[in-house]
C-alpha cells in the first residue's frame, strides 16, 4: 500500500522543525512515496515483472536570500538529520540571490477540490497477464508481424508538500499504462511502430485488442518505405507528433528561458506568434486529467491560462523565482504546464488531407532538432506521401526542417482534438517546410 | 566502500541466505546494493542558481528463469524489505526448475581510483571557479549575453551478492564540468556548449586553469554559429571531424549491436554476424578498460570485468555486446556490457567507450576530394530506430565544402542515414583518432548511463543533410 498522508506529514514536519532549529529562516520540503508494478510480455509469453517501491524527499533551506537543496531516498531520521545539517552548512556559504524566496503566501492554494486523480483499484499481475495475452494475440494475428513486446504498468503515488509558511498539502494519484511495440517484416524492410494508453483510472484504459490491432496495422503500413526527393511541401503532422509542437512552445515560454533571454519568444507578449485562428490553453482542473494538479510544485494555486489567444501570446509560464526576476506574479506553473492543448480547428481531418493535391503525412520524428534560442527545427522523419487525400506509400530516411517562428504562423488545425494525454493537439498542417531526401 | 549491513537489521548472513534461497532454482540473478552521493552546482545568469546534494541508497533483486526476468527494488535496505522482494520474485517465477550458473570471470585490474570527488574539492573553491568562468567570458566580448557553468560530481558504491554468497564490489567516481555561452550580435542569438569530465577528481581536469580552455571552446563554437548560413538540403558527401562526432558510430552501429535487440531479432544487424557491414579499413571496438574514461568500468553491473570487445574488424561484423542474460540465451559469453542507471532499473547490454580506430589518411585529403558537401565538427545528440536502422544526429558546428575547400559555417541541421549501410559508404579513414572530452550520456529504455566515443576523421560518400536550402 502507498504510505498515507499521516506518515508523509510526520516526515515533512520533522524536516521543517529540524531546519528551523538549526537556524534556517525558511524551508520547504516534499516527501513522496510511489509503488509501481510492471509486467512485460514478448511474443505472447511473460518476459519480465518489475516491482518498485520508492520513498523520496527533497528539502530546500533558506538563510535570508541564500538557498540550497538536498534530496534523498533514505528516510531514516538519523540520515535526514545528517543531510539537513549538510544542506544548511551549504546554504551558509552559498551567495545571496535577491530573487530567492518561498512563494507569496496569498498565492498558495487554499481549497483543494477533488479532481478524481486516484483510482484505488488493484489490478493484480494475473489480470495484467491476461490483458497482455489478449493484446499480443491481436497484435500478432497478421503473419507479417514478427515480434511483439508489450507491458502493463500500475502506479500509485502519494506526496506531501510543506513549507515554513504553513503550507502543508498533498494527494494521491494513480496511473495505469498499457503499451505495445510491434515489428513487421517483408522482403524489403523491417519496421517498428507502437500504440499505448495511459489513464488515471483503470476502467478508462483502451481495450487490449484495440491497442494490439492498431499497433500492428500501423507497423504493417510502414513496410517497404521509399525515400523521396528534396522539396518544399505541406506537412501534415499526426496527432502524436503535433502535440510535440506544443511542448516545444511551452519550453520557449517558460519564465526561466525568458528571464535568461534564451528563447525565441522573449519579449513577444501581446504579439502575434501563431496564425490568428490558433488558441492554446493550459487547464489544470480537468477531472481525471493526466496533467491535472491542485497546485504547482511550490504550492501555488494554478488556474486555467489562455497562453495564445487568436494567435497572440498572452502569458508566460511563471514560477516564483523567475517571476520575481521578470516582475511577474507566479501563475502556478513551477514544474511546467498541466493539461496543455490547442483548441480544435474548424476543418475536418478529411478536408485537411485533401487541402493540397500532394502533401507529406508524418507519424514519427527522431532526433533532438529543436533549437529554442533561434527557433530552428530539423528532425529525422517517417510517414506517408499523401495524394488527393489518400496515403500513397510509406516514406522514410528524410528530414523535415523550418523555423518555429514561421511554422507557428502557418499552422492549420483539424477539428479532431481528443483529451488523451497531458498535452493534446488535433491533426496539424504546416505549409512551406523543407524536406531533405534524395 | 559502503557497508550495506550496518544500516538496519539486515546482516550479511541474512542477505546471503535470502539470496541463495530465492535463486536456488533459477538460471541466474543477484542482489545489487547501491549507495550513491551526488552534487550539482550551477551558475546561471550571473548567480549561483542552485547547489544540490543528494544521497541515494537501495537494492535491486533479480531472478532469471529461462527467458523471464523478475525484478524488485526498494530504497529500504532491511530484512523485511528484502524478504518482500524475494516473495515477489518467487510469485512471478512459479514452478521453475533452473540450474544456477555460478561462473563469473575475475580480474584484479582497476580502471579508476576509489575516490569521492565531491569531498576532494571544497564548495568554496568550486564556487570560485564558476564565478571566474562567468567573469572571464563576460569580459571577453561584448556579445556575451548569457553564461551557464556547472559542476556535477558523483560517487557510486555497489555490491553484487550472488547465490552462494559470492560478493563483488566497485566504487565509481564521475565528474563533469560544463560551460554554455550565448552570444547576441545584430539581433542574432547563438549558443556554444563545451564540457569535460571522467572518473577522476575535479582538479585533475582543471589543472593549469584548464577551465579557460573550456570557456574558449564554448565561445568559439557560438561565434562560428553567429556567422552561419542556412544549411543545404539533400544527399551529399560528409566529412566528420575526429572525437565526439563518433556519436554517429554510437547511434548508427552501436545500438544495433547490443545483444538484446539481436536475440529478439529486432535489430537490422541480427542476421549479419560474420558478414561485411563496413568498408575495408573500418574497425570498431567497445572498450570498458581505458583508465579514468567516462564510459569505463572495472566491473559491469552484473559483476563481470569489462573488456575491449571487437565489434567490427576490417569491415566484418565480429561480436555483439552482451550481458549475462542475453549471452546465456544466445549461447555465448558476457562481454562485461551489462549496465543499469541505478538500482531502480534492470540490467541491459549497453555500450561503454565505442571507438572507430585510425586508418592512414589525412583530414586534408578528405576535404580536398569533396566538390560539394559538408564538414561536421561537433554534434548535439543523436537517436536511432533500431529496427529500420535509420539514425539521426544534430550538427552544432558544421561548414560547407565547395570544390575541395572549407566554406561558410552552416546552421544546425539534422543528418539522417541508414545504420547497416552507412559504414559501407565510408571511403576514407583518417590517422587522427581522438577520444571525446568525456561528456556523453546514452539513453535506452528510459535509463541513462555515462559513455564515451572516439573516432578519426572520416569521409562518408553519401548522407542526407536536413537543411532548409534547396
Amino acid at each position: 500500500m502507498v504510505k498515507d498522508q499521516e506518515f508523509l506529514i510526520s516526515k515533512a514536519s520533522y524536516c521543517l522543525d529540524l531546519a528551523k532549529k538549526m537556524g534556517a529562516t525558511d524551508a520547504s520540503v516534499t516527501v513522496g512515496h510511489s509503488i509501481s508494478e510492471t509486467v512485460n510480455f514478448r511474443n505472447k509469453s511473460l518476459e519480465a515483472s518489475d516491482r518498485s517501491d520508492g520513498l523520496g524527499l527533497s528539502i530546500e533551506t533558506y538563510l535570508g536570500k541564500k538557498r540550497s537543496s538536498i534530496s534523498s531516498s533514505n528516510l531514516l531520521d538519523e540520515n535526514i538529520k545528517t543531510l539537513i545539517e549538510k544542506c544548511f552548512e551549504t546554504t551558509k556559504i552559498t551567495p545571496e540571490d535577491e530573487f530567492n524566496s518561498l512563494p507569496d503566501k496569498n498565492l498558495l492554494a487554499k481549497q483543494i477540490s477533488s479532481l478524481n486523480l486516484y483510482d484505488e483499484t488493484r489490478f493484480e499481475n494475473d489480470k495484467k497477464i491476461k490483458y497482455l495475452k489478449d493484446l499480443e494475440e491481436s497484435a500478432s494475428s497478421d503473419n507479417q508481424i514478427i515480434n511483439t513486446e508489450s507491458s502493463f504498468t500500475e502506479n500509485k503515488s502519494n506526496f506531501i508538500l510543506a513549507n515554513s509558511d504553513g503550507f502543508c498539502d498533498g494527494y494521491k494519484t494513480s496511473s495505469f499504462t498499457a503499451s505495445c511495440v510491434t515489428v513487421a517484416k517483408d522482403e524489403n524492410s523491417m519496421e517498428r511502430d507502437y500504440e499505448f494508453s495511459s489513464k488515471r483510472h483503470l476502467s478508462d484504459i483502451k481495450q487490449a485488442t484495440d491497442l494490439g490491432n492498431k499497433a500492428a496495422k500501423q507497423t504493417i503500413s510502414k513496410l517497404s518505405p521509399k525515400k523521396i526527393g528534396s522539396e518544399k511541401i505541406s506537412i501534415i503532422f499526426d496527432k502524436r507528433i503535433s502535440k510535440g509542437m506544443l511542448s516545444a512552445f511551452a519550453s520557449a515560454i517558460s519564465a526561466s528561458a525568458i528571464a535568461r533571454g534564451t528563447s525565441f519568444l522573449k519579449d513577444k507578449i501581446d504579439q502575434q506568434v501563431f496564425a490568428n485562428s490558433i488558441n492554446v490553453i493550459d487547464k489544470p482542473d480537468i477531472i481525471k486529467g493526466m496533467g491535472s494538479q491542485n497546485f504547482d510544485s511550490e504550492g501555488v494555486n494554478s488556474n486555467t491560462l489562455q497562453l495564445i489567444e487568436n494567435g497572440i501570446l498572452k502569458n508566460y509560464l511563471v514560477d516564483t523565482y523567475n517571476g520575481k526576476k521578470l516582475n511577474l506574479k507566479s501563475n502556478g506553473r513551477s514544474g511546467g504546464t498541466t493539461n496543455l492543448y490547442f483548441e480544435k480547428g474548424n476543418i475536418s481531418y478529411e478536408d485537411l488531407m485533401k487541402k493540397n493535391s500532394r502533401s507529406l503525412y508524418i507519424t514519427e520524428t527522431i532526433g533532438h532538432g529543436s533549437n529554442l534560442v533561434t527557433g530552428d527545427y530539423s528532425v529525422g522523419a517517417t510517414g506517408f506521401l499523401v495524394e488527393d487525400g489518400e496515403f500513397k506509400f510509406p516514406v522514410n530516411e528524410i528530414t523535415i526542417a523550418g523555423n518555429f517562428k514561421d511554422m507557428f504562423k502557418n499552422i492549420i488545425l483539424a477539428n479532431d482534438l481528443e483529451f488523451e494525454y497531458s498535452v493534446n493537439s488535433p491533426t496539424m498542417m504546416i505549409q512551406g517546410m523543407t524536406v531533405a531526401g534524395k | 566502500m559502503s557497508n550495506f549491513f550496518n544500516k538496519s537489521d539486515l546482516t550479511r548472513q541474512d542477505a546471503d541466505k535470502i539470496v541463495s534461497d530465492t535463486l536456488n532454482n533459477c538460471d541466474d540473478g543477484e542482489l545489487y546494493l547501491e549507495e550513491s552521493k551526488s552534487e550539482s552546482i550551477l551558475l546561471d545568469d550571473n548567480k549561483i542558481k542552485s547547489s544540490n546534494y543528494s544521497s541515494d541508497l537501495g537494492f535491486g533483486f533479480r531472478a532469471i528463469s529461462n527467458e523471464v526476468v523478475a525484478y524488485s527494488y526498494s530504497n529500504e535496505i532491511s530484512k523485511d524489505s528484502l524478504k518482500n522482494s524475494s516473495e515477489n520474485l518467487k510469485s512471478t517465477l512459479k514452478s521453475i526448475k533452473g540450474t544456477y550458473n555460478h561462473e563469473i570471470p575475475k580480474s584484479n585490474k582497476k580502471f579508476y581510483k576509489d575516490i569521492n570527488p565531491i569531498e576532494q574539492k571544497t564548495l568554496d573553491s568550486k564556487l570560485e571557479v564558476l564565478n571566474k568562468v562567468n567573469e572571464f567570458l563576460r569580459k571577453k566580448d561584448g556579445s556575451v549575453k548569457q553564461v551557464t557553468a556547472s559542476f556535477a560530481g558523483e560517487q557510486k558504491s555497489i555490491e553484487i551478492i550472488r547465490s552462494g554468497g559470492e560478493s563483488l564490489t566497485d566504487v565509481r567516481p564521475l565528474i563533469r564540468f560544463n560551460v554554455t555561452v550565448m552570444l547576441e550580435k545584430n539581433g542574432r542569438k547563438e549558443t556554444g556548449v563545451y564540457g569535460i569530465g571522467g572518473r577522476q577528481s575535479y582538479d585533475d581536469y582543471l589543472k593549469n586553469d584548464n577551465w579557460k580552455n573550456v570557456c574558449e571552446e564554448a565561445f568559439r563554437i557560438a561565434s562560428v554559429n553567429l556567422e552561419s548560413k542556412p544549411a543545404p538540403a539533400g544527399e551529399m558527401k560528409v566529412v566528420l571531424g575526429p572525437g565526439w562526432p563518433a556519436i554517429l558510430i554510437h547511434e548508427a552501429i552501436g545500438h544495433g549491436l547490443e545483444g538484446d535487440f539481436n536475440r529478439k531479432k529486432t535489430s537490422a544487424f541480427h542476421n549479419l554476424m560474420g558478414e561485411k557491414v563496413a568498408s575495408d579499413g573500418v574497425t570498431i571496438v567497445d572498450d570498458g578498460t581505458i583508465d579514468n574514461r567516462r564510459g569505463s568500468l572495472t566491473i559491469d553491473d552484473e559483476g563481470t570485468p569489462t573488456e575491449r570487445t571487437v565489434l567490427i574488424e576490417n569491415g566484418i561484423l565480429k561480436n555483439f555486446m552482451q550481458d549475462r542474460h542475453n549471452a546465456r540465451l544466445m549461447n555465448t559469453r558476457s562481454t562485461g556490457s551489462g549496465r543499469r542507471e541505478n538500482y531502480r532499473h534492470i540490467v541491459l547490454p549497453r555500450m561503454r567507450n565505442t571507438m572507430m580506430l585510425s586508418g592512414n589518411q589525412t583530414q586534408d585529403e578528405m576535404i580536398k576530394s569533396v566538390d560539394k558537401g559538408i564538414f561536421a565538427v561537433s554534434f548535439g545528440g543523436g537517436q536511432v530506430d533500431i529496427t529500420s536502422g535509420k539514425f539521426v544526429f544534430n550538427c552544432t558546428e558544421a561548414y560547407e565544402i565547395n570544390n575541395g575547400k572549407i566554406g561558410s559555417p552552416i546552421k544546425g541541421a539534422t543528418l539522417i542515414g541508414d545504420g547497416p549501410s552507412i559504414l559501407k559508404e565510408v571511403s576514407m579513414v583518417g590517422n587522427d583518432m581522438m577520444l571525446d572530452p568525456g561528456i556523453g550520456t546514452c539513453g535506452k529504455a528510459g535509463q541513462g548511463v555515462p559513455v564515451g566515443v572516439a573516432q578519426p576523421s572520416i569521409l562518408i560518400n553519401k548522407m542526407t543533410v536536413g537543411g532548409t536550402k534547396l
